[in-house]
């Protein structure tokens, strides 16, 4: 029961609470540059999303053999590496995205999200739940990008999953729907101002949701607190 | 001190051999594939813009690398050379578009032996999305009006965007990208007639993958 609450904890933290993209506003320069449309974003999130499991896997693995002065660059470096293993492997499967993705795949390497949960959780804590946050917050930033490169896939171009063949083969050009026909492309929205305007839409909307389950939950009275004066004489 | 330095050095080596070896490990295995995949999409372009009928080789084989002014960079850029029957039919040849609005555009132009285009791609560029960026085919369908053009179209002074008084379509919304382009395939076309004799006696610099 206990173990459970622990996970569930994590997954709320992952995808709502402290979520990377909207909260903790880590990473922002993939979020912003690549959520032009859905497939790029769902690349790129799935990406992170391996990036992330990996290294908090590996980081919580060796947790007790690094030294406390050298752990940061071993999280690079183990960060670093994984980062490679996904370029090369997205190079080999998903040619198409790979290009598409450019030079925003290697920057994952600094994505902040990543290291801050290597050395924020994932150093502190045992395998299974190193991994299972991983894949929370990789999630969470996923959804980020997806909602994000939606919106702007659909004000843009009127499409959505404009190239999903070239992540998830021939088969997903099937995928594509055409939601309005444009004669001409709303701009803004492609462009990184229109990411900047998105993203300060969804920050805003995820805080109105708060704002009203804060509301309907029943104020919970203050505990009042018995001040104790002592008198010294 | 000394000692922590040493132990420390140690571990960190330690890491460092282990994820490069996993790195190695992945490339190794990758290598073959990704080769594959860049051969693949090579060759797809070449098919797109050198028609069957004019070459009997796999062009992408069979190339050379030149440099010149012309070509529009200091960088070297590959030709690649179609034959029919041994006989030099027509060739491919990257270059590159300088003035972009943003940048260099790189291109590919495929010319027959009169100096006919037979076809024009762009590989890379980093012009505006949404404007600029109909240059790409999966964008507009600008790029392929340049097939069939002939030698003397391009000869032609007015080889230019409609904008500036010439007889090609520009897109709306963008003149200084495809005015860039229209240039390049010029000096593109100019380079292949004065080298052209020239380029199929140069040794083959593209490896035989099989």
């Amino acid at each position: 029961m206990k173990i459970d609450n622990e996970y569930k904890e994590l997954a709320w933290q992952g995808l709502w609470k402290n979520n990377p993209g909207l909260v903790q506003l880590l990473g922002l320069c993939p979020l912003l540059a690549v959520t032009s449309t859905i497939t790029n974003a769902l690349g790129l999130g799935l990406a992170t999303l391996l990036v992330l499991v990996g290294s908090n896997a590996t980081v919580s693995y060796i947790r007790n053999w690094v030294p406390k002065e050298i752990r940061i660059p071993i999280f690079v470096l183990i960060i670093a590496a994984f980062v490679t293993v996904v370029q090369l492997l997205m190079n080999a499967f998903t040619y198409g995205l790979y290009q598409s993705l450019g030079i925003f795949l290697p920057l994952i390497v600094t994505n902040c999200a990543i290291i801050g949960r290597a050395e924020a959780y994932a150093s502190k804590n045992p395998l299974k739940q190193s991994c299972f946050d991983g894949l929370m917050m990789g999630l969470g930033f996923t959804a980020v990008l997806v909602v994000l490169g939606g919106m702007r896939e659909i004000l843009g171009q009127g499409t959505l999953f404009d190239g999903a063949d070239l992540l998830l083969g021939s088969w997903a050009s099937s995928l594509r729907i055409e939601v309005f026909h444009l004669d001409s492309q709303f701009l803004l929205a492609i462009l990184p101002p229109g990411a900047f305007i998105g993203m300060g839409l969804l920050i805003a909307l995820k805080n109105v949701i708060d704002e009203k389950q804060k509301e309907k939950q029943p104020e919970v009275s203050p505990e009042s607190i018995e001040r104790v004066r002592v008198k010294f004489d | 001190m000394k000692v922590a330095i040493t132990k420390n050095a140690k571990i960190l080596a330690l890491f460092a051999i282990a994820c490069t070896a996993v790195v190695g490990l992945v490339h190794e295995s990758t290598k073959s594939r990704i080769q594959r995949q860049e051969q693949a999409q090579l060759i797809s372009t070449l098919q797109q813009i050198v028609p069957t009928h004019l070459h009997d080789n796999d062009m992408s084989t069979h190339c050379v690398k030149v440099t010149d002014p012309l070509l529009g960079t200091t960088e070297q850029q590959t030709v690649y050379l179609g034959t029919m029957a041994d006989k030099p039919s027509s060739l491919a040849i990257t270059s590159v578009a300088p003035d972009g609005y943003n940048g260099n555009i790189h291109i590919i132009s495929a010319f027959d032996t009169a100096g006919n285009l037979t076809g024009m791609r762009v590989l890379k560029h980093k012009e505006t999305p949404g404007l600029g960026d109909k240059v790409e085919v999966r964008k507009s369908d600008w790029a392929l009006s340049f097939a069939g053009k002939s030698a003397q179209d391009i000869a032609s002074p007015s080889w230019l965007v409609k904008k500036d008084g010439g007889f090609i379509d520009q897109f709306t919304g963008a003149t200084i990208t495809p005015r860039a382009v229209v240039k390049a395939v010029k000096n593109a076309a100019n380079y292949v007639n004065e080298h052209q004799i020239t380029l199929y006696k140069q040794t083959n610099s593209c490896e035989q993958t099989q």
